[in-house]
């Protein structure tokens, strides 16, 4: 494993957060009244759009793994489809663990589906660009000693701790403080984010400071 | 000889049970109280202190006032009299404030601000301590010294109206009364009415003393609609025109006798923001209090701004005003606007009876009270006014006199205030040595066993320790339930992707796993899952053409593995939103109330019918022929029972006739559970004593186990019983297809037990509230107030989640033949789970004790710690005898 490898992860990591970053500017420019609280639904669904280009971009630019060689136009249609497929089934399977975990059933529906949204986004996004529309590789890549690379490594550090943020933002709901962003689901969304972000900063630092223990398969 | 952990863990439960005890006897404070007993009538009041010559005045002084009226209103807050509510609908009293003969307050209540307590404060001038709340759920008769009885002896004649809660607190005290419930809420305007029907006919007879009349229909506006709903407007125009013909028929009375009356205006609590009370807000302890009599000097005063005073004020003035010794445990000192216009003599007497009343109860309630300021201040004042007396008997009419007189008075005053002050503050105050006993016992104890604790997942480790953090903010304290169900909601998703995980990936660093992965056609995945039985007929084909065998044996399995965390996921999500509970969701509709509203009852009966039904399909398995039928006719008899007292409807019968107690079918019930009971404890024994085989046991275990279902059955609302279902269900499934398959270790297993016990505690409808205890339970087939049954009955029907969890562990435990120890290990741990909050609890109560909700949160979950810890420790010694039997066996 080359030091090159973990920069060119680092660069991408860095791209992805400062991506986050545009999506709480940029819109203020465009839009009235903007903020992430106040109109938190279309902060949501900007954010979203921005870290699927994000990370759409740099799976065309910096393609982390060249395996699949076949080409054909048909193949490559199939392929988007059911990431578009896979992508919305994450979406509903999360907005129903939410539901089962307490989230209201009738109410607030768009919010409870815009917070599958945004995880999904974190979590299934980046899995789609790496390991394609493959359930085998995402179950490898999740079980135990089962990275190839630092690039599914990462993978798998920045989607557990979008995950454990997601469930840690879920802690301040029931206090009593009464601030706006207590309400179903901002903390949760923020907590996602936080997590990604988190993720995505410490994923480069620990494979940099474990690569002399980390040894992959293929490399 | 090495004492098993198992029964080590118990014995230390029990040295911590005791630790508690003692803990609970600290924090929670004697109430102030004079030790001398109330039936003792024979004590002369103080006499009038004198230097040297005796002073000819023993006798108590005459009454100010020949007629008392009491209209306490109600969850009557203070802005609504000296408000711009006030001004808007009550002119008449805010007239009377302005620029009649009358003195206006703002009585303070003290939390926790609810009818019963605070009308003990305004008769006794007492402090109810925080214990006195939950020892008088049933609102027995008040057993200190009152106003009330103090009038009674005196021969006053009391007429009562309002509140039933004064007609039990004061039996046989009024020659005439007609309580009204406040037990229906949404009736507004006929509680008042039967008040207000019996006033012109007793105002023209004028054969009473004093009359009290208790108004309820504010306060259940408040818990509809809120303080600012337009119905308030209403109620208060109502409350002033009664209070104004009150008054106008009191004035023309005065006439005739010449003699003054008094008119007082009082609310018990205040109203929040939300239109509750209970708490301690601001808007829930500011009360009015208004004295309107003639014999009061018309000033116009400035009355947009009351004097703060406390509620408990009024039992001394009252008791002054009537002429009667002030009650014994009072700590309240007497309004002194309401004697300024007497003569000074009389002045300081009554205020020196105020004084001495207060500075005996400091004797007798502080070891060092010379020391204390206020005492000092009294003897002093004392003295003083044994000079004034020889004075004014030596018929010295001179300024010295005036000016001496005054100055006595600035004395008393303010060692009123003194020993007022500093007897308020003693109830307060902990008792901070048995605290610290306590929490050393109880800590003594937790530290044991954390050495023998090893292989329990991160996530429980992580979960046990996130709840006992969370529970140093009172609202984790307050929304525990959220807690919970967020733990067991990420346990089941945790369980799912360990099924999935070895399921898809054979894990083959876990052989302990019954799943076997086999990867057959190259590039397709076709897994298997083999029982252990399976598994075994078929190794030897195993690797040819076995897998198509044990695919179609296995495929069903396959998919209920899979499935069943998601299935707990799905009940739990349903027990939910059966009964919302805590402080914020409280208000909100759920099912429960749905389902217990009268035009819903066919639904409920056939909800209850069907889980009934679930209860019995679920339970019987294990059961002997004989506890089968008596399961089944045992659950009958429930569904009687709920019928009998009008719960339900018989499909056969849909117009019930008359609603009884249902004694005879609740009877008839727990023969069957104390039959059940005695059958599985028998087989217990009998597999002890003549080493029977194994399966006595278990089935013995089973029946216990089933005879508490059904007394649970018995005890939960219908509109419960679902959950108990549910309960059984989730049992089933975690057995069947993730605690065997995935084989879990003891340890594991007894925490997923614990929290399932703990989040099916808060699925029943409980929460760290005291008022959401269901008392009912406690009287299912009682003729009368029983103490200890009903006291069992109350705590079995609250607990039932936790017991039954823990009781189906025991069995669950000890049908594993597999490791001897299991059941001891898993005491053990059940021990050292349920201690770790409690003695983490106990310190950050501790540390939190001048918290400002620690009466409202805190206590409450103290009281229901320590409950439960009483019971974990019963049940660990259930688990170590159930050990024992299984020990002398083997």
């Amino acid at each position: 494993m080359k030091d090159t490898d973990i920069k060119r992860l680092l660069y991408t990591h860095l791209l992805c957060i400062f991506s986050i970053f545009l999506s709480t500017f940029i819109p203020s420019f465009f839009l009235d009244n903007f903020s992430i609280l106040e109109t938190h639904l279309t902060w949501l669904g900007i954010c979203s759009v921005f870290v699927t280009a994000v990370n759409l971009m740099l799976y065309l630019v910096v393609k982390p793994n060249v395996s699949s060689k076949r080409s054909s136009l048909s193949h490559k249609v199939t392929r988007v489809l059911k990431c578009c497929i896979y992508f919305l089934m994450s979406c509903f399977l999360l907005h129903v663990v939410f539901v089962l975990y307490g989230a209201p059933l009738t109410e607030l529906v768009l919010e409870t589906f815009l917070f599958a949204v945004i995880l999904s986004t974190y979590t299934t996004v980046p899995c789609l660009c790496l390991l394609g529309p493959n359930l085998r590789a995402w179950l490898r890549v999740f079980s135990r000693n089962g990275v190839t690379s630092i690039w599914e490594n990462s993978l798998q550090i920045t989607t557990i701790s979008s995950f454990v943020g997601a469930w840690l933002g879920a802690f301040p709901i029931p206090l009593d403080w009464e601030r706006p962003w207590q309400v179903w689901p901002i903390s949760c969304t923020l907590g996602a984010t936080f997590g990604y972000v988190a993720g995505l900063v410490i994923s480069p630092l620990w494979i940099y400071r474990n690569r002399k223990q980390l040894t992959y398969k293929n490399n | 000889m090495r004492l098993s952990s198992g029964a080590f863990a118990a014995s230390c439960i029990a040295i911590e049970v005791v630790g508690v005890a003692i803990f609970l006897r600290g924090f929670f404070p004697a109430p102030v109280r004079s030790s001398a007993p109330t039936e003792q009538r024979a004590e002369t009041p103080a006499p009038e202190p004198a230097a040297g010559a005796s002073s000819n005045w023993t006798k108590l002084p005459p009454p100010l006032f020949s007629k008392v009226v009491i209209v306490l209103i109600d969850a009557l807050r203070d802005d609504f009299v000296f408000g711009s509510k006030g001004v808007k609908y009550m002119p008449y009293i805010s007239y009377l404030i302005e620029k009649g003969s009358s003195h206006g307050f703002v009585a303070e209540a003290k939390p926790p601000t609810v009818t019963m307590p605070r009308i003990k404060a305004l008769m006794t001038g007492s402090l109810p301590g925080f214990v006195d709340v939950v020892r008088n759920l049933n609102s027995p008769a008040l057993l200190e010294d009152n106003v009330i009885r103090q009038a009674k002896s005196a021969g006053k004649r009391m007429i009562f109206y309002g509140d039933e809660t004064w007609v039990k607190l004061f039996p046989k005290h009024f020659i005439e009364y007609d309580g009204t419930t406040s037990f229906f809420v949404s009736d507004y305007t006929e509680v008042d009415n039967n008040v207000t029907r019996h006033l012109d006919e007793v105002l023209k007879r004028g054969d009473w003393d004093m009359l009290i009349l208790h108004y309820l229909g504010l306060d259940h506006i408040g818990h509809i609609s809120g303080p600012h709903s337009p119905l308030i407007g209403r109620k208060l125009s109502e409350m002033d025109s009664i209070l104004m013909k009150i008054h106008t028929s009191l004035l023309a009375k005065e006439r005739e006798t010449l003699s003054p009356s008094l008119l007082i205006v009082c609310g018990d609590h205040g109203m929040s923001e939300t239109g509750s009370h209970g708490a301690s807000s601001t808007e829930e302890v500011s009360t009015p209090l208004i004295l309107i009599s003639s014999a009061f000097e018309r000033k116009p005063g400035d009355s947009r701004h009351p004097k703060r005073v406390q509620q408990t004020d009024l039992a001394a003035t009252l008791a002054i005003g009537l002429g009667l010794p002030i009650p014994k445990d009072n700590v309240g000192s007497l309004l002194f606007p309401v004697i300024e216009e007497k003569p000074m003599r009389e002045q300081l007497r009554f205020l020196h009876l105020n004084t001495v009343q207060l500075s005996k109860l400091l004797q007798e309630n502080v070891p060092s009270y010379e020391k204390d300021p206020g005492f000092e201040q009294f003897k002093m004042a004392e003295r003083l006014h044994g000079n004034w007396v020889k004075l004014h008997l030596e018929e010295n009419h001179s300024d010295i006199l005036v000016g001496l007189g005054t100055k006595v008075l600035r004395q008393y005053l303010s060692a009123l205030k003194t020993l007022s002050l500093s007897l308020s503050t003693q109830v307060a105050q902990y008792d901070i040595y048995s605290m610290v006993v306590g929490t050393a016992v109880v800590l003594e104890n937790a530290a044991h066993p954390s050495s023998g604790w090893s292989e329990v997942d991160l996530l429980l480790l992580l979960g046990t320790v996130g709840h006992v953090l969370s529970l140093g903010a009172s609202s984790f304290v307050e929304e525990e339930h959220q807690t919970w169900y967020f733990l067991v909601n990420t346990l089941c998703l945790a369980l799912s992707q360990e099924t999935c995980r070895s399921y898809f990936l054979g894990d083959d660093c876990e052989p302990q796993h019954h799943f076997h992965v086999e990867q057959g056609c190259e590039g397709v995945l076709t897994h298997t899952l083999q029982d252990s039985t399976v598994c075994n007929n078929f190794k030897p084909n195993r690797a040819g053409k076995g897998p198509s065998l044990s695919e179609a044996h296995g495929g069903c399995k396959w998919w209920t593995v899979l499935a069943s965390p998601w299935l707990v996921l799905a009940c739990c999500r349903m027990l939910r939103s059966l009964n919302q509970t805590g402080v914020q969701g409280a208000h909100r509709p759920d099912f429960s109330h749905w389902l217990t509203s009268s035009e819903h009852k066919v639904q409920l009966s056939g909800l209850a019918a069907l889980s009934l039904l679930v209860i019995f399909m679920l339970v019987q398995r294990g059961c002997s022929l004989v506890s089968k039928a008596a399961l089944a006719l045992g659950l009958l008899g429930v569904f009687c029972y709920r019928a009998a007292i009008g719960n339900v409807l018989f499909p056969w019968q849909p117009d019930n006739k008359g609603i009884s107690k249902g004694i005879v079918e609740a009877r008839f019930v727990y023969v069957f559970v104390l039959g059940i009971l005695f059958t599985g404890t028998k087989a217990l024994l009998k597999s002890q004593v003549i080493a029977a085989d194994f399966k006595t046991k278990t089935v013995g275990l089973w029946e216990i186990y089933s005879g508490l279902v059904l007394l649970a059955a018995l005890l939960l609302r219908p509109h419960n019983l679902p959950v108990l279902a549910f309960s059984l269900l989730i049992q089933m499934i975690m057995t069947k297809f993730i605690w065997k398959p995935l084989r879990h270790d003891a340890a594991e297993i007894t925490v997923m037990h614990y929290w399932f016990g703990q989040a099916f505690f808060y699925f029943q409808g409980n929460s760290n509230n005291i008022a959401t205890i269901d008392i009912s339970a406690g009287f299912i087939g009682l003729d009368a107030y029983m103490e200890v049954p009903a006291t069992f009955l109350t705590v079995f029907g609250t607990y039932v989640g936790p017991v039954l969890w823990a009781s189906h562990l025991v069995h669950f435990l000890s049908s594993e033949a597999s490791s001897g120890s299991a059941l001891s290990r898993a005491c053990f741990c059940y021990a050292l789970i349920c201690s770790v909050p409690v003695a983490t609890y106990i310190i950050l109560v501790t540390s939190l004790r001048y918290h400002l909700f620690i009466w409202s949160v805190f206590s409450p979950k103290l009281l229901y710690e320590g409950m439960h810890l009483l019971i974990t420790a019963v049940l660990c010694a259930v688990f170590t005898a159930t050990d024992q039997t299984g020990r002398t066996k083997s």
